[in-house]
Order: structure tokens, then C-alpha cells, then sequence
């Protein structure tokens, strides 16, 4: 104790008072105190109807109408027009994906650096281009696209690859600037030119990444290929609008059904995919 | 003598796996074709005469943006609709899944220390996992179709069908967080005697904490994309907007909803970033 004293430290480091929680020139402070005042704000302006919600009433309600659900109609007539929706939307998913991916390679090579050395070749405007095709959600492109491509998966493929692309680009771009200098250097001093640069150093390399990219966007695309026929792009959606329309529970159960099973199908095989690429 | 020939050291005048790639190429266009004829992929029907006019009549129509006060005042509200609509839910979506994630981690299993789970805590955990499974795969638009047969159109079923989606999508990716990390600080405090939530807080929580945020703020994102896309049915917010703008072909007012959106998705990216770069 004295000798701790005389050589004025303390043999254990003294607890100190833990920091001040708010203090203004601390930045997270500040972060965290908007968050909350947005949280709150948010409840403040939206009235909702809680007690509507929650009251016993409400909860009979749902009941009664998840109840209405059983059985899920199975008449094989009707079965073979979900798997034939299905499919559709299965093939607009992919479809969409695909078209996807080489759009956003085409619009990402512009917006990316091939070397450190260079200036990418049209940096702003792709960049401008790439997020006002994420900017719009799918459902919004739908609506867009219904009035140029008419009712149909059509549309909704389109509108599928749009969004992706633009969320797509961006991480290719991402990817492309960070892919390891060296293969592409050592073909840059033989002379090679650019074009056969990317293809047989710079891509090689990427593609598994990007493939896993894409996979992981197939999967949240088949979530909104299943939906996107709500405002008229076929596939599963628009039988679901159609039946929940017409309060036909027993038809809708059958495509929800459908869409987990569909959903689910997807997610595997992706999973299977990326774990396959990994190897 | 010459039996390495000069000739196979010079580069290759083709590309000596041609062969391979032609093959991969067709095999893929053959697997393709089924998939294009199902999604009725015929895009020359855009340029078809009568649909190029529609469109072209549509697209002109928007120059230039509405940009009348009334109507701004009206798609700044929404606006804001939107925003509130996602973080109301995105907040009851954490209260589903900080909960579920918790309950349903194998780090902070105190059987699993001794090398094995309990048969009970493992089918706890099996069945927690399952219900976050329901809860994510079922689209949330979904969800608000349902919520809007209840309540009645308004925001309310658009907050609630984010929330269980987003609770069961965020309840799933915190759980593998959580375990993807070093175990090692919570097994130690576990074995120690901390209660499970301490060695949450001072052992999982700390470490693996700027991740959990990250995707916190990417979802909260993704969920203001979502609530435009339900206020389709109605639950309020700018999708709404759009939808009657889109209907009545007020090419103008389509115009100006879109450059809104143009905005949001530029101030959440900025806004993520910068959180990021608080707290990671």
C-alpha cells in the first residue's frame, strides 16, 4: 500500500468513470440521438391503428381468414396452372438475372479502372446510369413497362433485369477494381491489348465472384418474380391477385404454397451453386 | 536436339481452349431456350409500331416534371411516408429478431459447451430456426395483401408486413453473424458463470457489432424499397403515387416520383456509408 503510494502508481490501473453517454462533440452521439428521433418520428406521424390490430377482434379476424386457407384446392386442373405459373415465373427469374449480369458487366466496364495507372472511361455518366436503374424498384418498372411491352412475363423479365442491372453494375464495379493487378499486368507489358486483357486475365479471375453475385440475386429476384404479377407481369403473382380478387382462399393457399416451394427450390440450388463455385 | 520445338513457346495464335468454350456456349443457349419461350421473351415487340407510339407518347409526356406546389407538397409528404413506414417496421422487425436470433444462436447454448447440445435446447432451437424460415419466405407483399383484408388500407398493414419479414430475414443473418465470429470470448465468459445475455453483451455483442450494424442499415435500405413497392396495395407512400400517377398517364407527375426516388436511394447510400464509416 505505502509502497504503491511512494512510487505513485497503483499496483492495479484505478477504475476510471466510465465516458459522459452524451457529449457533443462525440459523432456516434450524434448519429444515435437522429436515429432515435427518426424512430420516434416515424411512429409519431403514421397513426397506427394498434388497437385495431391487436385487439381480440383483429386476431379472430386473421384467424378466421388464415382458416379460410384450408384446404388448399389440389384439383389437378387447377395444379397443372400453377406449375405452368410457376414455370413462367421461374423463367422470367432466370432470364432476368442473366440478362442482367451481362448488362451490368457492359455498363461496368466503362465506370471501372482497368489499372491503376488509368482513368476509367466514362466514370459519372455509368455511375449516374447504374443507380437510377437500382433507384426504381421492379414493381415500379413493371408498372413502366407494361405500357411499352403490354400485359405479359415479358414485362415483368424486363423489369426484373433493369432493377438487377443496376444493383448488379455496381458491385461488378466494385469487383473489377479490386481484382488482384497481376495476371492482367504481366499480359499489359506482352502487349496484349485491353479487350483481351479483361477476357482472359481480369475475368477469369472475377468470375466466380460475380457468378456468386448474380446467384445471390436470383434468389431475392424469384421473391419478386412471385409478386411482380400483382400489377399484371404474369407468372405466380398474377394468379394470386387474380383468386385473392375473387376471395377464392382455398386457389390462393394453393399459389402461396407454390411461391415457399418455389422460393425455397431456388435458394437451394443457389446454395448448391455457390458451394459448387467454392470448391 | 530439338526436342522441346522453339515453335510451342511462342504464344499461341488462338485461343487454345476454343473448343471447350463453343461447347459450354451452346450447351448453355440449349438449356436457355426453354426458359426464353416461357417468359414469352420477344423484345422486337417493343419496337413494334403501335407500342413504340404509345411509349413514345408516354415518355414525352415526361417533360417536363410536374413541379406544381400542391403536387410537391403532396410527393414530399408521401415521401416521408415512405421513409417512416420503413423504419417503423424495420424497428418491430428488431424487436422480432434480436429475440428469435438470440434464442435460436448456438453460441450461447451452455450445453453445447460440453460438446454436445441437449436434445431439448437443439429442437428449440431447430423449430425457432424453422419459424424464421416461414416468417422470411413469404413475400411482404404478401403479408400486406393479408394485413390490408384486417386492417383496412392504410400504413398499418405495410409497418407490420416489414416488420415480420424483415424480423425473420434480419433474426437469420444476425444468428449466422453471431456464429460466424471467434467463439472463443463467450465460451470462456460462459464458462466463467456469466448469465448467457452478459456474455452477449461483453462477448458477442463487442465483437461482431459494426457487422450487425452494417446489415442493419443495407436492410433498412432495402426496406424503403419495399414500402414503395407495397404502397402498390395500398398501404400508403409514394408507391400509391406512382400507381395513380402511372394510371391516369400523367407522364409529368411519373417523372417527378421517379427523380424522388433517384434522391432516396442517393441519401441512403450516402447515409449508410457514413454510418458505416461511424461504426464500423
Amino acid at each position: 500500500m505505502r509502497a504503491a503510494r511512494i512510487s505513485g502508481r497503483a499496483a492495479n490501473p484505478p477504475y476510471k468513470l466510465p465516458p459522459p453517454l452524451f457529449d457533443a462533440r462525440c459523432r456516434t452521439c450524434w448519429i444515435v440521438l437522429g436515429l432515435i428521433v427518426l424512430v420516434i418520428a416515424s411512429f409519431w406521424t403514421l397513426d397506427l391503428q394498434w388497437a385495431q390490430f391487436l385487439s381480440p377482434g383483429a386476431a379472430q379476424d386473421m384467424l378466421r381468414f388464415v382458416g379460410e386457407f384450408f384446404p388448399p384446392d389440389a384439383h389437378p386442373a387447377f395444379l397443372r396452372r400453377v406449375l405452368a405459373a410457376s414455370w413462367e415465373t421461374l423463367a422470367m427469374s432466370a432470364v432476368g438475372t442473366l440478362l442482367a449480369s451481362g448488362a451490368g458487366i457492359v455498363l461496368a466496364l466503362p465506370a471501372s479502372r482497368g489499372h491503376a495507372g488509368e482513368r476509367a472511361l466514362a466514370r459519372l455518366p455509368m455511375r449516374l446510369l447504374l443507380n437510377a436503374l437500382r433507384a426504381i424498384p421492379e414493381l415500379a418498372w413493371a408498372g413502366l413497362l407494361l405500357i411499352s411491352a403490354g400485359l405479359g412475363p415479358l414485362a415483368g423479365t424486363l423489369a426484373l433485369a433493369a432493377h438487377t442491372t443496376g444493383v448488379l453494375g455496381r458491385l461488378f464495379v466494385e469487383a473489377i477494381e479490386n481484382a488482384p493487378p497481376g495476371p492482367a499486368a504481366a499480359l499489359r507489358i506482352q502487349g496484349v491489348g485491353g479487350a483481351r486483357v479483361f477476357l482472359y486475365a481480369t475475368l477469369p479471375q472475377l468470375l466466380p465472384q460475380l457468378t456468386s453475385y448474380a446467384l445471390y440475386r436470383w434468389e431475392n429476384n424469384i421473391r419478386a418474380a412471385a409478386v411482380l404479377g400483382v400489377v399484371g407481369a404474369g407468372g405466380l403473382g398474377q394468379l394470386l391477385a387474380f383468386h385473392m380478387g375473387l376471395f377464392q382462399m382455398g386457389k390462393t393457399a394453393t399459389v402461396l404454397l407454390a411461391m415457399l416451394a418455389l422460393v425455397a427450390l431456388v435458394d437451394v440450388a443457389s446454395y448448391a451453386l455457390r458451394a459448387a463455385l467454392q470448391r | 536436339m530439338s526436342g522441346v520445338a522453339p515453335a510451342g513457346r511462342l504464344a499461341p495464335r488462338h485461343d487454345p481452349a476454343w473448343l471447350g468454350r463453343l461447347f459450354w456456349t451452346a450447351a448453355a443457349l440449349a438449356l436457355l431456350w426453354p426458359l426464353l419461350v416461357a417468359s414469352e421473351f420477344r423484345p422486337w415487340t417493343l419496337l413494334g409500331h403501335e407500342n413504340l407510339a404509345v411509349t413514345a407518347r408516354f415518355v414525352r409526356g415526361f417533360l417536363p416534371p410536374a413541379l406544381a406546389p400542391d403536387f410537391l407538397w403532396r410527393v414530399a409528404r408521401e415521401t416521408w411516408r415512405t421513409v417512416a413506414i420503413a423504419t417503423a417496421g424495420m424497428t418491430l422487425a428488431l424487436g422480432v429478431a434480436v429475440p428469435l436470433a438470440l434464442l435460436s444462436t448456438r453460441v450461447l447454448s451452455l450445453s453445447a459447451l460440453g460438446g454436445r447440445m441437449a436434445r431439448g435446447a437443439f429442437w428449440m432451437r431447430q423449430a425457432l430456426r424453422a419459424l424464421l424460415v416461414v416468417l422470411r419466405s413469404v413475400p411482404e407483399l404478401v403479408w400486406a395483401l393479408v394485413f390490408v383484408r384486417v386492417v383496412g388500407l392504410g400504413p398499418t398493414s405495410g409497418v407490420f408486413a416489414i416488420a415480420l419479414t424483415y424480423g425473420g430475414m434480419l433474426g437469420k443473418v444476425y444468428g449466422e453473424i453471431l456464429e460466424s465470429g471467434d467463439a472463443h470470448v463467450t465460451a470462456t465468459l460462459l464458462r466463467n458463470g456469466s448469465g448467457r445475455l452478459q456474455a452477449f453483451l461483453f462477448g458477442l455483442l463487442p465483437q461482431n457489432g459494426a457487422e450487425l450494424a452494417s446489415y442493419t442499415v443495407y436492410r433498412w435500405e432495402c426496406a424503403i424499397r419495399s414500402s414503395v413497392v407495397l404502397g402498390f396495395v395500398g398501404a400508403g407512400g409514394l408507391g400509391q403515387l406512382l400507381d395513380g400517377s402511372m394510371k391516369m398517364f400523367e407522364g409529368g407527375e411519373v417523372a417527378t416520383i421517379l427523380l424522388v426516388f433517384f434522391a432516396l436511394v442517393a441519401v441512403a447510400d450516402w447515409l449508410s456509408a457514413a454510418l458505416r464509416r461511424v461504426l464500423g
